[in-house]
């Protein structure tokens, strides 16, 4: 078992999908889901912008992290305990553009939580995606939790677990990264190392360059991946998920990518980063990398493109438009599901 | 019927209940091989094996966040906390996840989970082994709070808390382990949670309990019952969901009510009890409703007198007690 970090570089070539074992059909699905989880975040900025709804967290310049290691899990199968940025996670795994929609706008009928919790805390029992609040790194114990079910019924699914680089610094990180090792359990951490919690750097944060070097203190490998490039992602995540359903045990991948927007809707990120900085890892944006090596690889054609085009923009429309006039919740939904068995009044 | 002792039926409650269901299981610090400090899962280990009989690393929030995942995926865990002062660090994991599964996806997730604490004072246990701590997590909406004091009652109530849909604190107090025995049904023996109980039927006053005080109470009864004063002695039983009809009922039936627990007197439980009697049962008091508390010091001292000044015991009940008697 190699302890040290591994550094994945990103290799040519035009058939790398293909020697990954992915179809071109399954390149483009990445591709479109990655698309759709872009559109509708920038969607929900402008709604936001134009004072229609509260709050917006965003999933920008992290699709190919996200997308890139989900693709490797077997939706419904395998279980992922998602952080609030993950929209391009659960969007593979099964959620669409009106769920996330609904629950932008916070509406009765959202299947995240009813209205009742903020854009970004999602959750599906039906989907396998564990329910996340707002306090930080709590899921990854919950994660290695769903992974010891999985062991004690002696069924391979993989749990997949993601997490800021501000989590790391949480004890729930380190508890759960030591459960896991010791029980060798079925479990992918995957830190989104996007280089800020809020507005505190990384080297404010830890001492190290690298949060997958703690995973040799684990017993267990870490690799750190370039985030931006979605094919290494799908590389890394693959190996690290044989492994897991294998019963050797948990793997950290650190993804170090970036993110697009300030930290919310709420944030203002040029008090602690400058538009320089942003634009820099604009040019690296995982979206045009991927859609540029599809091109070169003769996978994305201008009709092709075209129409990944028109069907995220139909969904992204059609989300809109059906979450924005759907009922709010009634004042009576206050007090409901406090238990799951109602207690008598 | 069979006299067990508290953590005999304990014991017993949980190797039925993992006997009956394969998705039960137990996770904590030292309930493996050692079959824990107080040896309430004893046994259970080499019944069941490693893989459902877990010693944890010594961190409470791996502890019940490990049971909150495993939980969600078809399992009901019985997590361990060694003594209910160290529940501290899961505290993130109790109130802001586990109580809040339920309620933030609007019944989509739900926690079939039971964390066991032992808790109470009168044990030279100190600061840090003498906590209580009901009425901190019983302001949690989410939870359950169950507080057993007789043997019947902590099999039973077991057994309800682990079939239970949502996640429910099962407070065991140290002292009565050994110290309280009682008979306990055979069979499958499944107590109610949120119905209290009256111990001791009165018609001059109602000693309201639970835990260790509950015993306290029901051995004053008895004296007080020599000097001619009949005291109803009413079981809370669970703290959440209180058994607000239960407790109406003996306050209008007695007219007189006297609340004992060993937590700190400020917003604790008696607090609450006095709050639901003065709202439903105003008119038919005889009396202010009285409590007799620990006091609002941070926890229990290690010396004998301090200690003995902190808790409640039968003779400050009974002064209490007729001091209500006498009003």
């Amino acid at each position: 078992m190699a302890l040290k970090t591994t550094e994945v570089e990103a290799k040519g070539g035009p058939s790398r999908h293909r020697s990954l074992g992915l179809s071109d059909e399954q390149a483009l699905k990445i591709y479109e889901v990655m698309r759709l989880a872009r559109a509708v975040d920038e969607r929900m900025w402008l709604i936001n912008r134009q004072g229609r709804a509260p709050f917006v967290i965003s999933c920008q310049g992290q699709e190919g992290a996200q997308v890139g290691t989900a693709a490797t899990l077997r939706p419904g199968y395998d279980w992922v305990a998602p952080y609030y940025r993950d929209a391009g996670v659960v969007l593979w795994f099964g959620m669409t553009a009106r769920d996330q929609m609904l629950s932008f706008f916070a509406r009765r009928e959202d299947p995240n939580s009813g209205g009742r919790q903020m854009p970004g805390h999602f959750g599906s029992r039906k989907l396998h995606i564990v329910t996340g609040g707002s306090p930080v790194a709590t899921q990854l114990l919950h994660a290695a939790g769903v992974a010891l079910a999985s062991k004690q019924r002696k069924e391979d699914a993989v749990t997949a677990v993601y997490f800021g680089e501000g989590s790391t610094s949480q004890g729930d990180t380190h508890e759960a990264m030591n459960f896991a090792a010791i029980h060798k359990l079925a479990v992918v951490f995957v830190c989104e190392n996007n280089g800020y919690a809020i507005s505190v750097p990384q080297s404010s944060q830890m001492a190290i360059a690298n949060v997958a070097d703690r995973a040799a203190g684990y017993g267990f490998p870490g690799v750190v991946v370039d985030g931006n490039d979605v094919l290494a992602c799908y590389e890394v995540a693959r190996r690290a998920v044989e492994r897991a359903r294998r019963g050797e045990g948990p793997t950290l991948i650190e993804v170090k990518t970036y993110r697009f927007t300030a930290h919310s809707s709420d944030d203002d990120d040029k008090r602690y980063r400058k538009a320089e900085e942003v634009a820099i890892w604009r040019q690296k944006d995982p979206i045009l990398r991927y859609a540029g090596y599809l091109r070169d690889a003769g996978t994305l054609t201008d009709q092709r493109e075209a129409d990944i085009t028109d069907r995220v923009t139909v969904q992204v429309d059609e989300a809109t438009e059906y979450a924005e006039q759907a009922p709010d919740p009634t004042p009576d939904d206050l007090t409901t599901f406090v238990y799951k068995q109602e207690l008598p009044s | 019927m069979a006299v067990k002792t508290v953590i005999e039926a304990i014991r017993e409650g949980m190797d039925e209940e993992m006997a009956r269901d394969e998705s039960v299981f137990l996770i904590g610090e030292d309930v493996g091989n050692r079959g824990g400090v107080f040896l309430a899962t004893d046994g259970l280990y080499k019944k069941y094996g490693a893989l459902r009989v877990i010693d944890s690393p010594l961190a409470e929030s791996c502890i019940v966040g490990v049971a909150i995942g495993a939980a969600v995926n078809g399992m009901r865990p019985i997590a361990e906390i060694q003594f209910a002062d160290f529940i501290a660090p899961a505290m993130n994991q109790i109130i802001e996840e586990a109580a809040r599964f339920c309620y933030r996806t609007a019944g989509d997730f739900n926690l079939p989970m039971v964390i066991r604490a032992p808790w109470g004072g009168g044990v030279h246990g100190a600061l840090y082994h003498s906590q209580s701590i009901e009425a901190t997590f019983g302001h949690i909406p989410g939870l359950k709070v169950v507080v057993p004091g007789t043997p019947a009652d902590a099999k039973g109530l077991l057994k309800a808390a682990v079939r239970d849909p949502d996640p429910v604190l099962y407070l065991e107090h140290k002292r009565t382990y050994r110290l309280v025995k009682g008979d306990v049904p055979t069979g499958d023996h499944v107590v109610p949670i949120g119905k209290a109980d009256v111990k001791r039927e009165g018609k001059d006053l109602t000693l309201i309990a639970y835990g260790l005080m509950l015993t306290y109470c029901l051995e004053a009864a008895e004296t007080l019952a020599a000097e001619g004063v009949s005291a109803e002695v009413l079981d809370l039983r669970t703290i959440k969901p209180i058994d607000q009809a239960a407790i109406v009922a003996t306050a209008k039936k007695t007219g007189k009510v006297l609340v004992v627990h060993e937590d700190n007197r400020f917003a604790g439980i008696a607090a609450e009890v006095m709050a639901i009697i003065m709202e439903n049962a105003f008119d038919t008091l005889d009396a202010p409703v009285m409590r007799l508390t620990g006091p609002d010091v941070p926890a229990m001292p290690f010396n004998q007198v301090l200690e003995e000044a902190f808790m409640p015991n039968v003779d400050k009940i009974l002064a209490k007690a007729r001091e209500l008697a006498a009003y």
